[in-house]
């Protein structure tokens, strides 16, 4: 079955998927993949901050934190990732 | 699963005695952010270098000497880097270092790749821009000790061959491994064409090439530290971590302001004693003067800001290498957000209210340049310790204690606080209005890796306070030195017979009477003027010269001076020059860091004429308004 991809925005923590594409310009792009955040990366929502925003994402085994601003223009396809940590 | 051996440590593809052998001078040392790469350049040159666990904190770049049983060979420290792109400031640095492009340093001769092994798979994305090269290159896999421990491995040797260049597992925090270090410089070799590598520029096609050698080297992660999720389980929970970030800003900010203040009180008493029992031994009094008043005196007035400066930097460098700094800057980044700056400005703008100078040393964690200099020109607008003795004393002087709330909240206090308030308000103003025009973000907003907790290192922590304490010392040392030692001799001139004049009829009262004109609409007389002039040094000096001008000691007779200053100032004249010294850029300590950390003189003389432009234009309009309302 295939969905269509969502924002990270709207994942629910320890909820992950696979990049799709990203909606933003060409310059944040290039400052997004030098971090790992490309499409085809393996990406999971870890956490909110206290006060709701930034959000902290998983990536290759790396936390990040990303603004919603930022987060809401990253599509992913939904699937199942182990959320960091859980395997210890 | 293969299990890393310790052997080989060094793992070299195939035979290269039929390559030609290379002399090595230079040597370039580049790796990711956070790849503990300044640790390692530590190790290998034991020269002072910011050490940190938070990503992007080498913003310059630095030049060690290494031995390696020969000739001495130069070090070059590369900014941390993802990609040679050049598309940051920082990968430009790294690319024109690497060609040979940069003024002052030759290209060169070899390169030392750091990767932290623990996060490999996403660090390898470097390799390829940086192996294509073509110079001589060692891979050091570091962080081996963390990496073996949480049951990672890969196959060095395969890895070695596909990069096409010998690959070393080290710790640089435990100085294992790094003996393969001197032996690649004793017998490093041209490369020959090794693996094919992606083109240079092109990101997506690195990381897709840095995963498929990251699995056809067997490449196993280790275990996520399971502390790391933990403590950020409390440090950033909804409830929790609020209250420990404002425990924990509380405790830095007390300690540098409640600790470092009496601190460098005592610290200057010592020196101006050091200084009087220097006195009697030199017998020439214009020499006297001259060493004492001049020179000693600027001395001191920098020497007084180090137990600040070295307290705060304590307690920063602590958080940052813990972790923990990374976190914080998560939490404020969306009270920061409204006036325009990020999470990471909040440390050095709360630092600026004990002393804007180690506040501006440390919005280095600011990696956004523009950010970074936002940050900086705003700093000197929080009320620092400097304005205090200033408020103290007008305020003492002109405004009446009457209870406003209660018996113990007074106008005096009322005063006070606003004068906070004003500060910071203009600093919120100032922020926005820079962050919506010249110094609006093109890069995404705010990202930041939150890199697991460490215990941080002792050693890391002395070094890193002990080059702070040089860098202010000797960099901003010398401008506060040649301004006080030209004010000494404005004071001193013209001399008549070998005396020096009345201080009336000194060239710094004649500076002071021309300017007098221009301070008049603010309701200030020539003395006012002149103490103004020497409070540019630094904001305190205000008090030293109105006593010298009025002949009476500061020390000893606080309030005669207070009594003295009437004279000078109306009621309205003197809320004008507390509006004026709260605004105001009148420190050449500051002006020095801002020069040294921009480093141009723009930053530092624009800030400098547009803080002293609000503080004329908000003195006036206090003036007129205080005039025609109260008095």
């Amino acid at each position: 079955m295939t969905q269509m991809p969502v924002a990270l925005t709207d994942l629910e923590i320890g909820e992950g998927g696979a990049i799709a594409h990203i909606a933003l310009p060409p310059t944040h792009q290039q400052f997004l993949t030098r971090i790992g955040i490309v499409p085809g990366a393996e990406i999971t929502f870890s956490r909110r901050a206290p006060l709701g925003d930034p959000s902290v994402y998983s990536v290759d085994g790396t936390e990040v934190a990303l603004r919603a601003e930022t987060a809401n223009y990253i599509f992913v396809q939904r699937g199942h990732f182990p959320r960091l940590g859980d395997m210890a | 699963m293969t299990a890393v051996r310790t052997q080989p440590l060094v793992a070299c593809p195939g035979k290269s005695s039929e390559i030609p052998k290379r002399e090595i001078h230079t040597v370039a040392l580049i790796g990711p952010p956070n790849s503990g790469k300044s640790t390692l350049f530590n190790r290998l040159t034991r020269l002072r270098q910011k050490v940190g666990n938070y990503p992007g904190i080498t913003v310059e770049q630095r030049v060690g000497l290494l031995t390696a049983g020969g000739p001495e060979i130069k070090l070059i420290d590369l900014p941390g880097v993802y990609s040679l792109t050049p598309y940051s400031e920082d990968e430009r640095v790294a690319v024109d270092v690497l060609t040979g492009k940069m003024d002052g340093l030759p290209r060169p001769d070899a390169i030392l790749l750091v990767l932290d092994v623990t996060n490999l798979s996403r660090q390898l994305v470097l390799a390829a821009p940086v192996i294509a090269l073509g110079l001589p290159i060692l891979v050091l896999l570091n962080m081996a000790d963390v990496f073996t421990k949480g049951g990672g491995s890969l196959d060095v040797l395969k890895l070695a061959a596909e990069l096409g260049a010998p690959v070393a597992m080290v710790s640089a925090t435990q100085g294992s491994g790094l003996d393969a270090v001197e032996r690649f410089l004793r017998e490093a070799h041209d490369r020959r064409p090794g693996a094919l590598l992606p083109i240079l520029q092109d990101l997506p096609q690195c990381r897709k090439w840095a995963n498929q050698l990251s699995h056809r080297v067997d490449y196993q992660r280790p275990l996520p530290s399971v502390w790391t999720r933990r403590l950020d389980d409390i440090f950033l929970h909804k409830l929790w971590g609020p209250l420990i970030f404002v425990i924990v800003v509380g405790a830095v900010f007390q300690t540098v302001f409640g600790l470092g203040q009496p601190m460098s009180t005592a610290f200057q008493d010592l020196l101006t004693s050091l200084g009087q029992q220097a006195a009697p031994f030199i017998s020439n009094s214009l020499l006297r003067s001259l060493l004492l008043d001049g020179l000693w005196k600027g001395v001191s007035s920098v020497l007084v800001f180090l137990p600040q400066i070295l307290l705060l930097f304590l307690f920063i460098g602590i958080l940052e290498d813990s972790g923990y700094l990374a976190r914080a800057a998560l939490i404020a980044d969306r009270t920061m957000r409204s006036v325009g700056l990020n999470g990471k400005a909040f440390i050095p703008l709360l630092s600026a209210y004990a002393c804007a100078v180690p506040a501006i040393m440390a919005t280095r964690t600011i990696e956004n340049k523009r950010d970074r200099i936002a940050t900086i020109l705003i700093a000197p607008f929080m009320t620092c310790s400097a304005r205090l003795p200033v408020y103290t004393m007008v305020i003492a002087a002109f405004i009446p204690n009457r209870p406003v709330l209660g018996p113990v909240v007074g106008t005096r206090a009322v005063a006070m606080l606003s004068l906070y308030v004003l500060g910071f308000a203009m600093a919120v103003a100032t922020a926005k209005a820079l962050k919506s025009s010249v110094l609006r973000s093109r890069d995404v907003a705010f990202i930041m890796e939150l890199p697991p907790y460490r215990w941080p290192k002792w050693k890391s922590l002395g070094l890193r306070l002990m080059d702070r304490a040089n860098a202010f010392i000797f960099r901003a040392g010398t401008v506060i030195l040649g301004v006080s030692i030209l004010l000494w001799a404005l004071t001193y001139l013209p001399m008549h017979n070998g005396q020096p004049p009345a201080i009336a009829d000194s060239a710094i009262a004649k500076v002071g009477h021309f300017i007098e004109p221009a301070i008049r609409p603010l309701g200030f007389n020539w003395r006012i003027g002149v103490g103004l002039l020497s409070s540019f040094a630094a904001r305190e000096v205000i008090i030293a010269t109105m006593g010298t001008l009025h002949g009476v000691d500061p020390e000893s007779h606080g309030m005669a001076l207070q009594e003295a200053l009437k004279s000078d100032l109306t009621p309205a004249g003197a809320i004008a020059l507390l509006v004026f010294f709260a605004f105001a850029m009148q420190c050449a300590s500051t002006m020095a860091v801002v020069r040294r950390e921009t480093n141009s003189w723009k930053w530092p003389i624009l800030q400098f004429l547009y803080m002293t432009a609000v503080a004329y234009v908000a003195a006036f309009v206090a003036y007129r308004v205080t005039l025609l309302y109260w008095y």
